[in-house]
């Protein structure tokens, strides 16, 4: 008897297709292992059974019907950043407590008309703004493979969901790395795609020119299936591309012959920890075992990237937070004054996490800061964007690792946010540059905690860093260990 | 005392009267008539996660007024992110450009007391509308219709020197953006407002001195007011030794009195940055070529042909194409057939009167211009005299039916019978023989009180010609 949630996607995908199980067996799986481990991980913010079931059902009807498609009656869950229509949508904010939103996210409706069943929206740090999950109002989602530490974040409910399977495959999103990182402290696959390759249109904007959806699931091919539907140009979001959209299992071969890596050498940087670069420099022996021409690249501009995160995140999230103010959506705290009332609901609706960002970009884009913070921090972007534009006319993918650390502890750096900051230190220029990059699993260290091997590609490059990754990936059987729960 | 003389710019916000709105796909309606919130959608309600997209038909408007404001159309726009809160603005951001405008370096020339006066236009961006608060005491209603129209901003040079030139100036704007179809101009239903930046400095002088900036000016009529008054309270604060404040002011129509919103020091900080939702817009010149060339006359072309080809004097050509529903009229009436002088004079005269009399505008006219023309012929014809057909106009004005038909039904054609008028005119002599007596001792004067007698005998209908011919001939035969 096969174990329905340790099944990929595209196994699990052959099996419906061939009418040996159904979607409704398979939602159902899922639902009750929810219903039996959530308590314990907390990944779920919201579940959403009935119309699981509902989704599923149909999906069956469309499968009955001969329908062929890779996603029809896989069930997936989606970060609670992705606005899902008629079901509650709180970004982990107190401010958006039982806001139910009037449409569907693009990626989403995508996802629904090609037969997925949502399962739930997942838990995150409040409004993506933060490295552990930590930050979200109302949970604190457990790592799967350690339960006193945190999934990573700001996607934590959905790389916990993914490897502690509650679900084979997940939306998330990533401003800064988001997926990469939790994907990597979680053992599991997690793809940031190019700016502009997946419409944000329904993504509740935290850094508007940084943002992008992206999938996690146990596999790089799952990876890719997901992708597939996701991607697209769309007309309501005017900083999405009017590219074609590739096949992106095409490009899932397993040697590496020819292919040219790069290792930048500022990604190894003082307070790694030892276990992370052993695991990621074996990971790229590895790769050159499968025919990969290693060298070592330099990306001068590497140190930059979290000041200049940190200036240009906050300053276009204090612009994209303004809406709530408890006037059309969310709880309004009431006062005495309408100005009152706006501070009181902002006061009591965000976490101290948003208010730090809302105010460091708030000072950045003020009269007199603006040119020696904001202008100053976009021309240092331009840099880290060059940086990569050089690297990539030498290479084809580099790698590296995607945080300096494994999961750390519950609680260990919520008292010290610049340590937090740091977290992602190794993920944020990726977003700055608009280039693409996954992680992947790569090994473990000695608390048998994973570590993930960051890919990156160039813009619209994520063909080349699927097939890296996947040809690593099944050289390797990291992603086959499960975590005991 | 030092006479002083006033600085003033002003910034126009136009309503473009396009399908949809600026960002999103809702239509633009009248926000005066609309059932509040019925226009409404994620997008411009800011839902959590909508995205802007920019109009192509606003872009292709604004350039347009661009063209006609003689500015240069910039390739390279961007869309900045203008902050603050308030509740008519749903994303606590308006969406608007700010370094990058869409058109500069235009001007727009105009006409005071026969002189041209050339008023340069600094910008002209494009933005979106707020949406419409309704204080009700204790709490407000917020209607959201309007929230993401499309709104043009038209930024002039501080070149207008009294408040004549800045009514002049936005007459002469409103004309334009009519013209080019871009807004209808419909003063009462806020698609135009205005901002008045004001200083005053001593005759001769050409210092810039402290300026403040009266907002919401909802109408002409307002910012003439707002400025007659702010000049003179400026030159009061100057004359008793005191210091003009920069500050934002506000105008109470019902007082007539402009007051402190907010002063300088305490202005907002809009933190404006590029919008990271909009990429920048680039604008093609062949795009800017063909709205060039596919553009309408504009009021100046008009008037200017309309001296060449009509022959029309100065006075009345402005008249007739200062009002572009005007100038349709008369063209119209043209077409028709119509003698270019004779049709003017009506228009200008009779139409005008009436027209302001019952408060009707010319598009609700009842008399079409065919029919004008037909009264016109009427009056050419003979069939009626001049007086009678000022009747018939009224009465095509109230009913809308044609002269023929009027004259028709009310008998009111003219008496030109050469037989039934000399037995008249007989009669007449007959009855008046003291004013024939001095007729011909040379009082010839007189003439007109004959022609009278005739008229109010035949109720204004007798043909004046032959009845003047008629009593010469009979004066003459007595001589």
């Amino acid at each position: 008897m096969i174990n329905l949630t340790d099944l990929t996607i595209k196994d699990a995908q052959s099996l419906l297709q061939a009418g040996e199980i159904t979607s409704v067996d398979l939602t159902q799986a899922y639902l009750d292992r929810i219903a039996g481990i959530d308590d314990t991980l907390q990944a779920f913010l919201t579940v959403t059974a009935d119309q699981a079931l509902a989704q599923a059902q149909q999906a069956d009807q469309r499968l009955a019907k001969g329908e062929h498609n890779p996603l029809l009656g896989v069930p997936l869950a989606y970060k609670d950043v992705l606005c899902t229509k008629g079901i509650q949508t709180t970004c982990g904010s107190k401010i958006l407590e039982g806001y139910r939103p009037p449409y569907s996210a693009r990626a989403i409706e995508n996802l629904d008309a090609a037969g997925a069943v949502m399962l739930g929206k997942t838990n995150c740090d409040e409004f993506a703004m933060g490295s552990s999950t930590e930050n979200s109002a109302y949970q604190v989602t457990h790592n799967p493979w350690d339960i006193e530490r945190v999934p990573g974040g700001s996607s934590g409910g959905s790389a916990a969901a993914v490897a502690g399977r509650l679900a084979p495959g997940a939306l998330g999103t990533d401003t800064g790395g988001s997926i990469r990182q939790p994907a990597s402290l979680c053992g599991c696959v997690g793809l940031k795609p190019s700016y502009g390759r997946v419409s944000r249109y329904g993504l509740v904007a935290y850094a508007s020119s940084l943002d992008q959806i992206g999938p996690f699931a146990r596999t790089v091919e799952d990876v890719a299936l997901i992708l597939n539907v996701i991607t697209g140009y769309d007309p309501q979001d005017s900083t999405s591309m009017n590219l074609p959209v590739p096949d992106y299992t095409a490009a899932l071969t397993p040697d590496l012959k020819g292919v040219r890596v790069g290792v930048p050498k500022e990604y190894f940087i003082e307070g790694m920890q030892p276990a992370v670069e052993k695991i990621v420099r074996a990971a790229i022996d590895q790769m050159v075992a499968l025919g990969a021409e290693v060298k070592e690249i330099s990306l001068p501009h590497t140190d930059m990237a979290l000041p200049v995160y940190y200036l240009i995140a906050p300053a276009e999230a204090s612009a994209n937070l303004a809406r709530f103010e408890g006037q059309r959506y969310g709880p309004r705290i009431s006062a005495g004054s309408m100005w009152d009332t706006y501070k009181q609901t902002r006061g009591e609706g965000f976490g101290p996490e948003v208010k730090r960002r809302i105010m460091l970009g708030t000072y950045a884009l003020s009269t007199g800061y603006y040119d020696a913070y904001y202008l100053k921090a976009q021309k240092v972007r331009t840099l880290i964007k060059q940086d990569y534009d050089r690297a990539f006319e030498e290479v084809d993918v580099i790698a590296c690792p995607v945080s300096p650390t494994t999961a750390f502890k519950i609680g260990e750096r919520v008292d010290d946010p610049l340590q937090m900051y740091l977290s992602d230190v190794l993920s944020l220029a990726v977003n700055l540059a608009g280039i693409c990059g996954i992680s992947v699993p790569c090994g473990f260290d000695a608390d048998d905690l994973p570590v993930g091997l960051q890919l990156l590609g160039p813009a619209f490059g994520e063909e080349t860093i699927l097939h890296t990754a996947y040809a690593y990936e099944q050289s390797t059987d990291w992603h086959t260990r499960v975590p005991e729960l | 005392m030092t006479e002083y003389e006033p600085v003033i710019g002003l910034e126009v916000h136009a309503e473009l009267l396009t399908h949809s709105k600026m960002f999103c796909s809702c239509p633009v309606v009248d926000s005066t008539q609309a059932e509040p919130n019925t226009t409404i959608c994620p997008v411009c309600t800011a839902q959590p996660g909508t995205l802007p997209v920019i109009n192509r038909q606003a872009v292709e408007y604004a350039i347009k007024v661009g063209l006609a404001l003689n500015c240069t159309i910039n390739e390279f726009n961007v869309f900045a992110r203008k902050s603050y809160f308030y509740p008519d603005l749903p994303k606590g951001y308006q969406i608007s450009q700010y370094e990058y405008p869409l058109a500069s370096d235009g001007y727009l020339d105009i006409e005071v007391e026969g002189e041209t006066r050339r008023i340069g236009i600094t910008r002209a961006h494009l933005e979106e509308d707020a949406g419409k608060n309704t204080h009700m005491g204790s709490y407000s209603l917020v209607d959201l219709n309007r929230a993401g129209v499309p709104l043009l901003e038209i930024v002039s040079e501080p070149d207008m020197q009294s408040v004549e030139e800045a009514e002049a100036y936005s007459r002469k704007l409103r004309a334009i953006l009519v013209y080019l179809g871009v807004n209808h101009g419909d003063m009462s239903k806020g698609v135009l407002r205005f901002e008045a930046n004001i200083s005053v400095r001593p005759v001769g002088s050409d210092e810039l001195r402290t300026r403040t900036e009266i907002k919401n000016l909802n109408s002409i009529r307002a910012m003439v007011r707002a400025t007659e008054y702010e000049i003179a309270r400026q030159i009061e604060v100057w004359e008793s030794g005191g210091e003009v404040r920069q500050q934002t002011m506000g105008f109470n129509e019902e007082t007539g009195k402009t007051y402190t919103q907010r002063l300088k020091e305490d202005s907002d900080d809009y933190r404006y940055f590029p919008d990271p939702d909009l990429p920048p817009l680039y604008i093609e010149r062949e795009w800017v070529d063909e709205i060039e060339a596919s553009l309408p006359e504009l009021p100046d072309a008009k008037r200017e042909r309309f001296v060449t080809e009509f022959k029309l004097s100065s006075q009345d050509a402005t008249i007739l194409t200062t009002d572009k529903a005007i100038a349709e009229y008369y063209e119209a009436a043209l077409d028709a057939g119509g003698d270019p002088q004779a049709v003017a004079n009506w228009v200008t005269g009779e139409l005008f009167k009436l027209m302001n009399q019952d408060e009707v505008a010319v598009e609700d006219v009842k008399i079409t211009p065919a029919a004008l023309v037909e009264l016109i012929e009427l009056v050419d014809a003979g069939t009626i005299n001049s007086t009678t057909a000022k009747d018939v106009f009224a009465a095509m004005f109230e009913s809308g039916e044609g002269a023929a038909a009027i004259v028709e039904d009310r008998g009111l054609a003219q008496i030109s019978d050469t037989g039934e008028l000399e037995a008249l005119v007989d009669r007449i002599i007959a009855a008046n023989p003291d004013e024939v007596e001095r007729y011909l001792g040379g009082k010839e004067g007189l003439m007109s009180f004959f022609i009278g007698q005739v008229m109010r005998e035949t109720r204004g209908q007798a043909n004046a010609g032959i009845v003047t011919q008629l009593f010469r001939d009979k004066f003459d035969a007595l001589r």
